[in-house]
């Protein structure tokens, strides 16, 4: 349904040239779940709205690559084609819900526009889909609820809100960038059930970005982990968790304190921070903080490989040396 | 024993005022009688969703904040009622770690300065300048390249890292730390976890850590008090907390934290709460958690639970039903 292929997402910065997606290739196939993950500057978010071509130009700039949703691409399409398609057949929700609504309009008002934009209903029966939807993401009370403006609605009850308007359409893919992560543990709970229960119902697509790895392993079927603009592995959440191929997915596993670790084990130290993207480190770009990293490192930066079927890694390490080395370091 | 800080019914009330005359109309209960003791060289961790009281808490603790009522002990003396003057004595022997280390730090202020600042406001300033640049080392800061700087010039990990330098410069005894490691990058928030672990070995301090995320709490703290509302539902060990919850909210809680396990995310069971935190200006009646709670019975809604042991040693529950053994089973970690 969705294919991505070497993707690069330039920004212009007065700094300099920000590579936010340097080369990202992907596919998604309809009903699936993808998770997105990596920290903070990694280019989870540029990628996202490039998905519907939506980052500000200037400063952003599409060098290179396509983005095939059903067989076109997105990045030549037309304004008009464009349009349609998002919020139509692609939504998107963002972290911060409060950004996304107009303070001075009442939630029916907005939930009602949204649905007229896309289907051509009489104010009534926009009003009554309005309700149901509003059901459906778990607002009680919705007829009264549905005169309340955003500022009334705590976080959660507006990143519901949100997923009632991106959902108005029944769009074929869902892109949540962080929905949860500005929300309480118990109410972001909510929203992944909510989720899953969309997809069961509806057969909606979801790529899901998070830093959360705990978040990907309960929603995603598979899971792409990003460093400095890159995908670094690529594989079935299963293998992310349990069959771990590259350095970095295995530092971060290793470093997130745990619910369920028994006693106090210590946490592994990744040194340093994520790399800035205007002059990101040469060779592979975790080298500098990579507890495996060699000579061979700094030549180039290890282009994905395969590691297993459908698990894709970049590493000069092949799996049987990474296995040998990863000893090493966690009895260093 | 006494314990090193004590918290006997602590209540915290902030006028709601309205209208051009700033009149009183009400009132939210931030603290509403907590009852909590530190003992010297641990680490009490308290966890709660936003809202439910833990900054407040904090600031009450080191007296950024007055008390409406209740008794806050330190070595066993009450400073409920201090005057400045003791307060600063007071604030020698404890210190605070913010969660934003983007505004707790002076921006036109050189790092060295920072550090230097809470020395020179208890007069420590003999060999001020080697001092400083042993608390840059202490917190893995490097002197020779970062004692002139400005706090721009650093990342959020290492602005933290400065934020824990000055509070550990008077060797106090007791560091509050409200929500430090949440606003890091995860691979960054390892790095200081593990600092203020190595720290409190190396200088036999006790914390009072604050976190929304449970996951930090479990992996640092020997003891957990979970708050809600003002109010605390449960204290236990780090052990029975994680393992042996017995009450709803803490199960609840536990239950909703994802799991960087998809075999054991996908098999576990998940308790959702319905519904979403009630007002603090307007608090249930009964049990504070019983609109929420998947026990509540009508009998909750007129009585107000108050914490005791319930079979476990070390463990106190604020829960007319705790959660059995036999119920915990489904959501096992
Ligand atoms: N409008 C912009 N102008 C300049 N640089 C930008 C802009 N938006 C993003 N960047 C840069 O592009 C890179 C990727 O940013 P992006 O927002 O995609 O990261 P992210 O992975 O979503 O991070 P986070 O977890 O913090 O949301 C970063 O280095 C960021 O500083
Ligand atoms: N100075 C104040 N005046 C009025 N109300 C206040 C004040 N400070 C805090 N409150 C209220 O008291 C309650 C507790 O706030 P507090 O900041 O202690 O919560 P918290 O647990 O630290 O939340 P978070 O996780 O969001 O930091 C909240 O309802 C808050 O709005
Ligand atoms: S290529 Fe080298 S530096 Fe990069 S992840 Fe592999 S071992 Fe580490
Ligand atoms: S006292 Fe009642 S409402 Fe409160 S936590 Fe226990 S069962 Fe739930
Ligand atoms: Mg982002
Ligand atoms: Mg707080």
């Amino acid at each position: 349904m969705l294919e991505v292929n070497d993707l690069h997402v330039h920004l212009e910065t007065p700094a300099g040239l920000v590579k936010a997606v340097d080369g990202v290739s992907f596919r998604l196939e309809a009903g699936q779940t993808i998770g997105i993950v990596g920290e903070s500057g990694s280019g989870k978010s540029v990628l996202a709205h490039s998905l519907t071509k939506l980052n500000p130009e200037p400063p952003a700039t599409y060098p290179k690559g396509e983005i095939l949703f059903q067989g076109e691409n997105i990045l030549t399409m037309n304004k008009r084609r464009l349009r349609s398609m998002r919020g139509n057949e692609i939504a998107m929700i963002f972290q911060d819900p409060m950004s996304s609504l107009n303070p001075v309009f009442k939630i029916g008002k907005q939930l009602i526009e949204a649905i007229q934009t896309h289907q051509k209903l009489s104010k009534k029966e926009a009003q009554q889909k309005a309700i149901e939807l509003l059901t459906d993401v778990g607002i009680p009370d919705p007829e009264r609820r549905m005169q309340s403006y955003p500022h009334q609605f705590s976080g959660g009850m507006r990143q519901r809100v949100l997923i009632a308007i991106a959902l108005a359409a029944r769009p074929k893919l869902l892109i949540a960038d962080e929905p949860t992560t500005a929300l309480d543990v118990t109410i972001q709970a909510q929203i992944i059930e909510l989720l899953k229960s969309i997809q069961q119902k509806y057969g909606t697509a979801i790529i899901m970005i998070t830093h959360d790895l705990g978040v990907v392993a309960n929603l995603a079927d598979r899971i792409l982990v990003m460093y400095a603009g890159k995908i670094v592995e690529s594989a079935s959440t299963a293998d992310i968790f349990y069959k771990t191929a590259m350095p970095y997915t295995w530092s971060l596993l290793r470093s997130i304190p745990r619910l369920d670790a028994g006693a106090s084990e210590r946490l592994l130290h990744i040194e340093g921070q994520p790399p800035n993207l205007i002059d990101p480190p040469q060779g592979c770009n975790f080298h500098p903080r990579c507890p495996f990293a060699r000579d061979a490192c700094l030549q180039e930066n290890p282009p994905l490989g395969e590691r297993g079927p459908g698990h894709l890694a970049a590493c000069v390490l092949s799996q049987p040396e990474f296995e040998k080395e990863k000893k090493g370091v966690l009895l260093s | 024993m006494t314990a090193l800080l004590e918290i006997k019914d602590l209540h915290v009330h902030f006028p709601i005022k309205n209208g051009t005359f700033q009149k009183k109309t009400g009132k939210v209960k931030a603290l509403n009688g907590i009852d909590l003791a530190v003992n010297k060289g641990e680490v009490l961790g308290i966890v709660g969703e936003s809202g439910c009281g833990k900054s407040t808490l904090a600031r009450s603790i080191v007296g950024l904040q007055k008390p409406t009522s209740g008794d806050i002990l330190f070595n066993g003396e009450a400073y409920t009622d201090a005057s400045a003057k003791e307060i600063y004595e007071l604030r020698r022997n404890m210190q605070m770690v913010f969660q934003d280390p983007y505004t707790s730090l002076n921006p036109r202020m050189k790092v060295s300065d920072s550090i230097a600042a809470p020395l020179k406001a208890y007069k420590q300033t003999k060999n001020l300048e080697s001092r400083v640049k042993e608390l840059m080392e202490l917190v893995g800061l490097n002197p020779d390249m970062h004692y002139n700087r400005l706090p721009h010039e650093f990342s959020g990990g290492q602005r933290q890292r400065i934020g824990i330098a000055r509070a550990i410069a008077l060797e106090p005894k007791l560091i509050v730390c409200d929500e430090p490691v949440s606003a890091l990058d995860v691979s960054v928030q390892a790095q200081v976890i593990n600092l203020f672990q190595d720290l409190q070995k190396k200088l036999n301090l006790t914390y009072v850590f604050i976190a929304h995320d449970l996951s930090v709490i479990n992996h640092i703290a020997d003891r957990v008090a979970v708050m809600y509302l003002g109010k605390v539902m449960e204290k236990s060990n780090r052990e029975t907390f994680q393992a042996h919850a017995q009450h709803p909210y803490t199960n609840a809680l536990l239950s909703a934290v994802p799991l960087p396990d998809p075999d054991k995310e996908r098999t576990r069971e998940r308790i959702v709460l319905k519904g979403e935190l009630p007002s603090p200006a307007n608090p249930p009646s009964g049990c504070v958690f019983h609109t929420r709670c998947p026990k509540a019975t009508e009998f909750c809604k007129t009585n107000i639970p108050v914490p005791e042991e319930r079979g476990v040693p070390g463990q106190e529950v604020a829960c007319f039903y705790p959660v059995g053994e036999e119920e915990k089973v489904r959501i096992t970690l």
